[in-house]
Order: C-alpha cells, then sequence, then structure tokens
C-alpha cells in the first residue's frame, strides 16, 4: 500500500484534486440550484410548480450514470465540446439538485405555516418573508439530510471515472491495471474518499449542533 | 501434543491418498498425443472467440460461429486430417481459453491470441497465422494519417482501461492524452461523440468496429507487431510440427489469402495486400 502512494502519488493526487474540485463545484451549485427549485415548489404560482415538479421527479428518478452519459455524448454531438470532467460536473450537479430539493422543500413545509401568514401579515411580501423568515429556519431543520446529499455527492463523483474525467476512481483503475495490486490501490483510493467525507460529516455535525 | 500429532497425521495421510489416486489414473487428456487422439476421432476441437466480429461471431440464426479463424481452422483441421476431418468449435473468452486447453477440453486455441514471452511459459505456439498489430480508427477525412501525428499537444486518444495498447501510445505519441474508458463499446461511443482524434488498440478488433461503423477508418496502418498464433499444450512436438506444416500448405495453396480477403478485403482503410502470404 505505501508503495502504491510512493509510485503513483502524482496520479493519486492529481485524482484527489480532480475529485475535490468537482465536488466542491457540484455542491455549491446543486445547494443553489436546489434550493431554487424548493422555493418553486412551495410558491403560490402553479406555473412554477409545475416546473419544479417537472424538473425534479425527472432527474431524481433517471441513474446518475445516464445523465453522466447524455453530456459526455450527446451534448459533444449537436450543442457544444466539453471534455469528460465538464459532463461529469453538470451531471452530478443536476442529480444531487434533484434531491437537494426535495430536502429542502421538506424543511420549508415543516416551517409553521403560521409564521408566513404572521410575516405577511407584518407587511412583509411573500419573498420577502421567505427569504428572512421561512428558509432561515427551514435550513435549520434539514441540516442533517443535507449533510447525507453532500456526502452522497463526494461518493457519487466516481462516475468522473466511466468519462474519462481523471478523478480518484479514474486514476485507481488505471493504477490497478497497471500495478496489478487491485486491492491495495483500491484501499488507497478508499482512504482518499475518507479525507474528503469525514471532516465534511464532521463539519455537518458541528453544524447541526451549533444551530439546533 | 496430542491433538497436534493428529492432525498431522491426518494430512499426511490425506497427501498419500491424494498421490495414490493421482497414479492410478490414466494419463490425463492434456498429456495425451494430439494426433494420434485427433486421428482416431478423425475430429480437433478448436477453442474460438463467438463476440469477435470478422474473427470469431456466433450468428444468431443458425448458431454457428462464423470469421476468420474459424475458417483457418477448418482449412487446417483438412490438411492434417485429410478431406474427411472434422473440426469442432467450442467458445472461448480470453479468461476462459487456458484452463480449457490446459484440461483438455480443446485441442489448440484460435481466439485472437498474441504469441508472447509470458504465454510461451505456459503453453506452445504455432507459427503466426495473423499479423495484429495496434493500429488507430479515425473519423473519415481526418487529417490523422499515423500515430505521429497525434503527437502533439492537445491531441487526444481513447484506449481501454489496462490495455497494453494504451501504453504503446504513451511510447509513439508521448504528448498526446489519453482518455481510458472502461470498454471499446464505449471507446467507440467517445470517438463518435468527439472526445478524442483516434481510437487505439490492434488493427483485428478495429476492422471490425469499422465495419459496424460506416465512416469511420483504420489509418496508418500497424506500428506494432502483435502476431496471433495458434496455442496448444506445451510437449506436444508433433502437433506444433503437424499444425505449422498445414499452415504453410495452406499459405501456399492461396487459400490464405482467400480466406483473409473474404473477412477482411472490404474493410475500409485495411491493406490486404500488405498482409497477404
Amino acid at each position: 500500500m505505501i508503495a502504491i502512494f510512493h509510485n503513483y502519488g502524482s496520479l493519486l493526487l492529481q485524482g484527489f484534486g480532480q475529485t475535490l474540485l468537482c465536488s466542491v463545484i457540484a455542491l455549491i451549485f446543486s445547494l443553489i440550484i436546489g434550493s431554487m427549485f424548493a422555493i418553486f415548489e412551495t410558491t403560490p404560482s402553479k406555473f412554477l410548480r409545475v416546473i419544479a415538479r417537472i424538473y425534479i421527479e425527472v432527474f431524481r428518478n433517471i441513474p446518475l450514470l445516464v445523465i453522466t452519459m447524455f453530456f459526455f455524448v450527446v451534448i459533444p454531438m449537436f450543442v457544444a465540446k466539453i471534455n469528460g470532467f465538464t459532463a461529469g460536473t453538470i451531471g452530478l450537479t443536476i442529480y444531487t439538485s434533484a434531491f437537494i430539493a426535495e430536502t429542502v422543500r421538506s424543511g420549508i413545509n415543516s416551517v409553521d405555516p403560521g409564521q408566513m401568514e404572521g410575516a405577511r401579515a407584518n407587511g412583509l411580501s411573500w419573498w420577502q418573508a421567505m427569504r428572512y423568515v421561512v428558509l432561515p429556519q427551514a435550513f435549520r431543520y434539514v441540516i442533517p439530510p443535507l449533510g447525507n446529499q453532500f456526502i452522497n455527492l463526494v461518493k457519487n463523483s466516481s462516475v468522473l471515472a466511466f468519462v474519462a474525467g481523471f478523478d480518484l476512481m479514474y486514476q485507481g483503475n488505471v493504477i490497478a491495471s497497471d500495478s496489478l495490486n487491485t486491492m491495495s490501490t483500491y484501499i488507497c483510493i478508499g482512504i482518499l474518499y475518507l479525507i474528503i467525507t469525514l471532516p465534511l460529516s464532521y463539519w455537518m455535525r458541528y453544524l447541526e449542533k451549533k444551530l439546533a | 501434543m496430542k491433538k497436534l500429532f493428529r492432525l498431522v497425521s491426518v494430512i499426511v495421510s490425506s497427501l498419500a491418498l491424494l498421490l495414490v489416486l493421482t497414479a492410478c489414473g490414466s494419463k490425463p487428456l492434456a498429456e495425451q498425443n494430439v494426433v494420434t487422439r485427433a486421428k482416431q476421432s478423425n475430429t480437433i476441437t478448436w477453442g474460438v472467440k463467438a463476440d469477435t466480429k470478422l474473427f470469431g461471431l456466433m450468428d444468431v440464426r443458425n448458431s454457428q460461429i462464423k470469421g476468420f479463424e474459424v475458417d483457418m481452422a477448418k482449412a487446417l483441421t483438412k490438411q492434417i486430417l485429410g478431406p474427411k476431418g472434422k473440426a469442432d468449435f467450442v467458445q472461448v473468452t480470453s479468461s476462459t481459453r487456458m484452463p480449457l486447453l490446459k484440461n483438455g477440453n480443446i485441442d489448440a486455441i484460435m481466439a485472437t491470441m498474441t504469441i508472447t514471452p509470458e504465454r510461451l511459459k505456459q503453453v506452445d505456439f504455432s507459427r503466426s497465422y495473423f499479423d495484429a498489430g495496434q493500429s488507430l480508427l479515425v473519423k473519415e477525412g481526418s487529417p490523422i494519417k499515423s500515430v505521429k501525428d497525434l503527437n502533439h499537444k492537445g491531441a487526444t486518444v481513447l484506449g481501454v482501461v489496462g490495455s497494453n495498447s494504451v501504453q504503446n501510445v504513451a511510447k509513439f505519441a508521448p504528448k498526446a492524452r489519453v482518455l481510458q474508458l472502461s470498454d471499446y463499446a464505449q471507446a467507440m461511443t467517445a470517438l463518435k461523440s468527439g472526445q478524442g482524434e483516434a481510437l487505439t488498440t490492434d488493427n483485428g478488433i478495429l476492422a471490425g468496429m469499422s465495419v459496424e461503423n460506416p465512416g469511420y477508418v483504420l489509418t496508418g496502418g500497424a506500428f506494432t507487431k502483435e502476431p496471433y498464433g495458434i496455442a496448444i499444450n506445451k510437449d506436444q512436438p508433433q502437433f506444433k510440427h503437424d499444425l505449422n506444416h498445414a499452415l504453410t500448405k495452406v499459405e501456399r495453396s492461396g487459400q490464405y489469402n482467400r480466406i483473409l480477403k473474404k473477412w477482411f478485403g472490404n474493410v475500409p482503410g485495411m491493406n490486404v495486400k500488405e498482409m497477404e502470404r
């Protein structure tokens, strides 16, 4: 195992960097997009609700690999040339955002409707009430399930390996087939994923304690 | 102490029993003289691929395996056993062919198997019957004419993870970036969607892909030598001699070229003339 780190250190480091980069980008954008659709789902506007419903149901119920392959294969054919890393990150963002939308929506729904009514009665617009009264409370409720989504996102980033995104899993496959030392290689890869996910997990727990 | 003694005695006696049993059994199939056995049964059993286009592919309509290697095996059988000799075919894959040969289920392997020093430690090979080598598959009209055209920054070559051909690219075109995909179908899809300029592996496999995907052609010929040979068990000097002799006869009579042309004559970009014998 030490030999794997020693011989393939630069490949592992590159993979680690790509996985981290992809995870951070996907995390930020899926949180933004997901929250947006969650708000759409709870608006009084029927049009926005329908749009949000369609988006969530479609992307939540298609395998991540299919979405990613679509961006890797179909988009470059007809729209724009994008490489495996971009295709994988876009796929991961869209897929995760559908789950985050559902999580945040459940948070919004669990805020007492009286909060919204009270805010509106005090002269806030619907959007102001959502932004300053409902959402802060909703996010506090959903920190534990959101943490789950984030950890899943980091692990799901291994989908980049299938579209040659040079992430950890891709480098793992390359190293395993080159060194023929399959077990040690994948143990190394597992450890490197843990280095990303464990701090994330502890951070979410800390937030939960601090805010709840 | 007593327990230990009993354990040791059990192990020793079971080993002794095993030794007696193997000594009693007749000679294993793989060690019998293949030529004598084949002449008695008038049959040679060949291990061939059933999933490789142009070499050995199962025809689902009449469940017969068809391809270059199948035709060659039939021709060689006729040379060794006479015109009435029968060739039997058993489907093999890259991972099953060695065990099947070792335990005597098949007499010879003819399944896109490259002659390599590591394999020569385990089996014997006939002379090569197909000059395989690594080549490139590109979109028709591509500016890439040989592997040298890929040796610049920004060039992307597609391959399959863990294959030798990927390592060869690093030797012949060190500046090119290599994308390793999980299998040939994926690599072909990536080539079609423009994720790379060329797909690289054995010319034989590329020929099959080119036939299935019109608009994609082989280019630049073979830049490595990875000749396919017929693998047989070790200690079969007579069979090896007969095979090589039969191969020479098939080549001299022009039958080899006819079979070659039948399967590879229509592959765009494949230089059949270069491979004729």
